[in-house]
């Protein structure tokens, strides 16, 4: 069909009686048309390199400049003091707490149900639908995410919480984990399967002993990519942790987090805030770039093995 | 791999007292099954849960203002006096500007890294899109605020003022104060996001044709491009338009690479790009943990309603037509 497209086009614009001058300008419009197709596509390819870049490199320049221990060691300062007064430990502190926290919710959750998809009803009705619903989440705004929590949590305990907000988090590693489990082990070949069975052993065993220690390194890898994805949200946690300028423990109450505090910071007039929100952004994006790399890393190791 | 099981069978399958053991395997069987058939049930509950939610929270204000929410252009909360069609049009002005942009740009992109690029060129620039996808978006809105609106204002928005300022229609689409911050810089910073995903989907797609289709036309003397718009792309088209929809969906629901540059001002009297306005996701996250329970509150979640519906029609359809690319492919063309 495409070769009849293809040849019928090329024929009806260009007969073989056509005179030969007509014949060479069309060649030579055909080879103008490929030269600037190609100038084009390499602009394009400059110009999505270019913006990475530049953010990256903004945001090296930017943060590294405000980089200092305190930030590390102190707590978020009030507007209008010195530059170098205060940090970020509250907001770190919040912030990893509340990943950690959504990372041993949402991680079993997905492996499990990436085990159902991909053992118990890989092509079955229900399956299509929940792979189909799942690709909806993993896309979803993640604002939504948030009105969510904010209704079923933050309204029915009547205040804003950490746990609200590691709550929402948790909703969002669960579709990145539950994708790549399923295709992790849709990898593992059925043979490894069958010579357990044979062996006597029953079908959760044969899961979690074979096929799941056969596939840890691409569901680590999920994992991994999942909390890089967590890391920077901050749309889900605006209405659910907020914010809080103080240092604590626990998640109970409006908890600092890193991504609200950067966006407080970064809007406010106060000189210093802004210093802070660039080292806060740096480190985030650090973060998310090492969490992306060694994802990239496991899943080669086992394409290699 | 063989170590994990071969010394297994006598001591862990067959064990002393086989009767016991097998009943207990049958439980811990059926038990393992059902946790893992409730954890998939669970996301699909979770999708009818949210939206019951949103429906439920949206409520007093779907009842107060109908369907006449969407079009009507009001947002006071004194007076309680609410509508969504700012935030609406500010949302699908922002998008369609990251589209027009983004599309050609990623589409290059594709066409680069599949035919063009030499082969140790190919996994890093990749890799660098993909890198690029990864990146949060408070970053880009945060770079967008801090950097890139003060140089659009100053290096695009002035000149075209002095240009065009005095015209009567163009002076209208590039007044406002130069600052950079509008409807226009949000969706430049939108486009520059959304490129990655749209770039990896069409790559992978456009790598999903057959060899022998493009070889075939080569063979038969067709250029680069020709091979690209005459063969690769007919071929593939329900697979890059699901990939436009799928940067078209981010878009749409992308809320911090918004909220930092649109300007948050919730008006519609300006022609102008570059004049602040407000989008659903840029209202929600302004005003939502601050806003009064009741209708203020509830019409906040009447837009995340609408805004839910519009970008998982948008994503219902990017997933139908990428299987559509997968069942072609199964189908051994």
């Amino acid at each position: 069909m495409i070769f009849s497209e293809f040849s019928a086009d090329s024929v009806a614009e260009f007969p073989a009686s056509a005179p030969e001058s007509a014949r060479r300008a069309r060649f030579r419009f055909r080879k103008w048309l490929n030269a600037s197709a190609i100038f084009l596509s390499l602009f394009a390819m400059v110009f999505g390199i270019f913006w990475l870049l530049w953010i990256l490199w903004d945001t090296c320049r930017m943060g590294l400049s405000s980089f200092s221990v305190a930030m590390f060691t102190e707590s978020t300062p009030p507007p209008n003091e010195e530059i170098g007064v205060g940090g970020l430990a509250n907001a770190m502190m919040g912030s990893l707490q509340m990943v950690a926290l959504a990372t041993l919710i949402g991680a079993p959750v997905g492996v499990l149900s990436g085990i159902y998809l991909a053992e118990y009803d890989p092509r079955g009705k229900m399956a299509v639908m929940i792979r189909f619903i799942n690709d909806l989440l993993l896309s979803a705004p993640s604002i939504i995410i948030g009105l969510f929590i904010y209704a079923v949590m933050v309204v029915r305990f009547k205040e804003f919480s950490g746990w609200a907000g590691a709550a929402a988090l948790s909703l969002i590693v669960i579709p990145v984990v539950i994708r790549t489990t399923e295709n992790m082990l849709a990898l593992i070949p059925i043979g490894l399967r069958e010579a357990a069975y044979a062996l006597g052993a029953p079908k959760w065993k044969v899961i979690m002993r074979v096929t799941l220690t056969a596939a840890r390194a691409g569901v680590l890898t999920g994992v991994l990519l999942a909390v890089a994805r967590i890391a920077g949200e901050t749309a889900p946690l605006l209405f659910t942790a907020l914010n809080n300028q103080f240092w604590k423990a626990g998640l109970s109450g409006p908890t600092a987090n890193l991504p609200v505090t950067i966006l407080q910071f970064a809007m406010s007039p106060y000189e210093n805030w802004r210093q802070l929100a660039w080292g806060g952004v740096f480190l985030i994006t650090l973060a998310v770039l090492v969490l992306n790399i060694l994802a990239r890393i496991l899943s080669r190791g086992r394409g290699t093995e | 791999m063989e170590a994990n099981i071969s010394p297994a069978p006598p001591s862990v399958f067959a064990g002393g007292a086989p009767r016991r053991r097998l009943i207990s395997n049958a439980l811990a069987d059926s038990c393992f099954a059902l946790l893992a058939r409730g954890s998939a049930f669970l996301t699909f509950a979770l999708l009818l849960c949210i939206m019951g939610a949103l429906v439920l929270g949206a409520w007093p204000a779907i009842e107060h203002f109908g369907l006449g929410f969407l079009t009507h252009n009001a947002w006071d909360p004194v007076r309680e006096d609410f509508g969504g069609l700012v935030m609406i049009v500010g949302t699908l002005m922002t998008s369609v500007i990251a589209l027009v942009i983004a599309v050609p740009i990623s589409f290059g992109i594709a066409l680069f890294l599949t035919e063009l690029s030499p082969i140790w060129l190919k996994r890093p620039l990749g890799t660098a899109v993909e890198l690029l996808a990864a990146v949060p978006s408070i970053v880009y809105g945060m770079w967008g605020l801090m950097t890139f609106g003060p140089v659009l204002g100053r290096y695009v928005q002035q000149p075209m003022q002095s240009l065009l300022g005095d015209l009567p229609v163009f002076g209208a689409l590039v007044s406002g104060p130069p600052v950079g911050i509008g409807i226009l810089s949000a969706g430049i910073i939108l486009s520059i996001m959304i490129i990655p995903f749209i770039a990896s989907v069409m790559r992978d797609v456009f790598e999903v044709t057959p060899p022998l289709l493009k070889e075939s036309a080569y063979g038969l003397g067709a250029t680069t491009w020709e091979v690209v718009w005459k063969v690769v792309l007919p071929y593939t088209k329900s697979g890059v338009l699901g990939g436009v929809m799928l940067g078209l969906g981010r878009a749409l629901g992308e809320t911090m690479a918004v909220t930092f540059v649109i300007g948050n001002v919730s008006q519609l009297n300006s022609l102008s790009f570059f004049e602040a306005a407000n989008s659903i996701t840029s209202a929600l996250a302004n005003e939502f943990a601050e806003a009064a329970p009741g209708l203020h509150q509830a019409s906040l979640m009447y837009l995340g309603l609408t805004l839910f519906l519009i970008t998982f029609t948008v994503l219902i359809i990017s997933r139908l037509l990428l299987l559509r690319l997968q069942k072609y492919e199964g189908s051994g063309t």
